[in-house]
């Protein structure tokens, strides 16, 4: 069946391969373009409000605006340093560990200028959209130190982190660095966006410490009625996310949607079967943290396999995710509160290495790659090995220095807030504001 | 006059009031408080985070009567708020030592 289903497909793709999107050489399309700059608004969106929404549903109702307010800052501080010259240093060059100085302050992003990482969009566009990964990446973190990081201490995090860790593992991936070459396959972000995100989570949960009251204290969740509205933004935004890494309006995008959209309800279905069976009821929490699961599991994967392959990697990511955020971290002991390990750290490293065993070369098949990626399943693999080295590298690099950044901050201004403001609340302590 | 104060399963309100009305009294004072007593509180789960709550919604209702209606009162109350469950509430009753209506300046009984 999966074979009749491959030839299928292979058909399909042949068909629309005579679509600009094979050209080779550089010119704005107006599809593209099009598509491109609504993808933007999308993943943007992702972080203001969904990952807003989502992460301060879940926290208490002290801490829900200052919450909200790391992911505005990770929003406007990162925007304006990419701009900057985080944009430069990660998609400019042929160097293997870092891009040049070319495009700092944007100069040379002229009206009409055009990436050769993507040839059909204007570069102006391509810049920002990359801009909207590092953004959602950032603020992304946060989630694992929620209810006490100091907000003086997370500006300086946004701008150290930013540069030092995703601008680097943002160019190997994707910038034409040395996991590019190497030969990993990253369609979205499993690495550079989850993998890294959920790791920097840990070490900063660990770093910071635990929640005065873990494990003793009712630290239940605000409202999840927010968290509930945040997913629906975040699912809705992953089909820029996913669907937008195609970088044009094509085939391989609505491919990629697709298999975002089949892994995201796999995921949901599976944690919440998962939860009903092991604790006897079916929460809400479940439901949308499974979704997230398979969301960020197929995010790697979206442009490399078929659908029912997505329905797999869904049902995976469900299943892995539930047992890293409900026996893992109680086996391990650490207070990473928003679960950025447990599932984008989790789905990540899942997502990326099953991308390895999935990948389906007819997809990714272009004029200078006519055979296209392919993965365990299609008799390579060698692309297992490309996946863990990524997987490893990604690991490395991410915990070791988000560590030392870290320590640094912390040798400027005290990480955690103070205790009593700990328990008064960080609305009221840090912002000056609280929920009527 | 006497300061009933009554506290309900939220659930009961509507039942309690039509039950008051029945014996003219028009007017109370409602408000949403948590509490405990005999009655046990749930299990919330989420994700790895299990909290016992043991504080439960309520309705705590103050109502101001004539003397003469308290034995009354209580009991359209208590058989319009009962539902032989733990958890149920309680009545109190305190002495009021004067009344007003705002708009009118009446005083005593003939503000209640």
């Amino acid at each position: 069946m999966t074979r009749a289903f491959l030839r299928l497909a292979l058909t399909a793709v042949a068909a629309s391969a005579a679509s600009p999107v094979f050209a080779q050489e550089p010119k704005i399309d107006a599809g593209d373009t099009a598509w491109m700059i609504g993808a933007t608004g999308l993943v943007l969106m992702m972080t203001i409000p969904g990952l807003a929404l989502f992460y301060a549903g879940m926290v208490r109702k002290k801490n829900v605006l200052a919450t909200m307010a790391q992911s505005l800052a990770a929003t406007f501080l990162v925007s304006v340093v990419w701009a900057l010259i985080g944009y430069s240093l990660a998609f400019t060059g042929e160097g293997a560990f870092i891009g040049t100085f070319d495009r700092i302050f944007l100069t040379g992003v002229t009206l009409d200028a055009i990436s050769p990482l993507a040839k059909t969009i204007p570069e102006s566009l391509f810049m920002i959209y990359q801009m909207t990964f590092a953004i959602i990446t950032v603020a992304l973190v946060a989630g694992s130190v929620a209810d006490r990081l100091r907000f003086s201490a997370f500006l300086l995090f946004c701008v150290l982190w930013l540069l030092i860790v995703y601008v680097p593992i943002a160019h190997w991936v994707w910038g034409g660095g040395f996991l590019g070459t190497y030969g990993l396959i990253d369609f979205a972000g499993g690495t550079v966006v989850h993998l890294n995100a959920g790791v920097a989570g840990l070490v900063a949960a660990y770093v910071v410490g635990a929640r005065r009251g873990y494990g003793s204290e009712n630290l239940a969740p605000y409202d999840l009625a927010l968290a509930v509205i945040g997913t629906g933004l975040l699912w809705v935004g992953w089909f820029g996310f996913n669907g937008g890494s195609a970088l044009g309006a094509n085939s391989r995008a609505a491919m990629a949607i697709v298999a975002t959209h089949l892994a995201a309800s796999m995921g949901a279905f599976t944690w919440m079967a998962l939860e009903w069976w092991t604790r006897g009821k079916p929460s809400v929490l479940g439901m949308v943290s499974g979704a997230i699961a398979g969301l960020g599991t197929i995010t790697p994967a979206s442009g490399f396999v078929l659908p029912m392959q997505a329905v797999l990697i869904g049902l995976v990511a469900g299943a892995f995710c539930f047992w890293a955020c409900t026996w893992l971290k109680l086996k391990i002991g650490y207070d990473d509160s928003l679960d950025v390990f447990g599932v984008h750290g989790v789905g990540g490293f899942t997502g990326t290495l099953l991308a390895g065993v999935f990948a389906v070369g007819a997809l990714s098949a272009t004029p200078e790659l006519p055979g296209g990626v392919h993965g365990l399943l299609e008799g390579n693999p060698q692309q297992i090995v490309a996946q863990l080295y990524g997987i490893v590298v990604t690991l490395v690099w991410s915990g070791a220095l988000t560590f030392v950044i870290l320590k640094v901050i912390g040798a400027l201004v005290p990480l955690r807030v103070r205790q009593e403001d700990e328990v008064m609340g960080l609305d009221v302590t840090l912002h000056g504001e609280a929920l009527q | 006059m006497k300061f009933v104060i009554a506290v309900i399963k939220p659930f009961k309100l509507d039942e309690v009031r039509d039950a008051l009305t029945r014996i003219g009294i028009h007017g109370m004072t409602v408000t949403e408080v948590k509490g405990y007593g005999r009655q046990k509180g749930h299990t919330e789960i989420y994700r790895g985070a299990e909290y016992q709550v043991n504080f439960l919604p309520k309705l705590r209702l103050e109502i101001a009567i004539a003397s003469e209606q308290l034995d009354q009162v209580i009991e359209v109350i208590a058989a319009a708020a009962r539902t032989g469950q733990i958890g149920d509430g309680k009545i109190f009753v305190m002495p009021v030592e004067r009344a007003m209506r705002i708009r009118t300046g009446e005083t005593d009984v003939d503000a209640l």
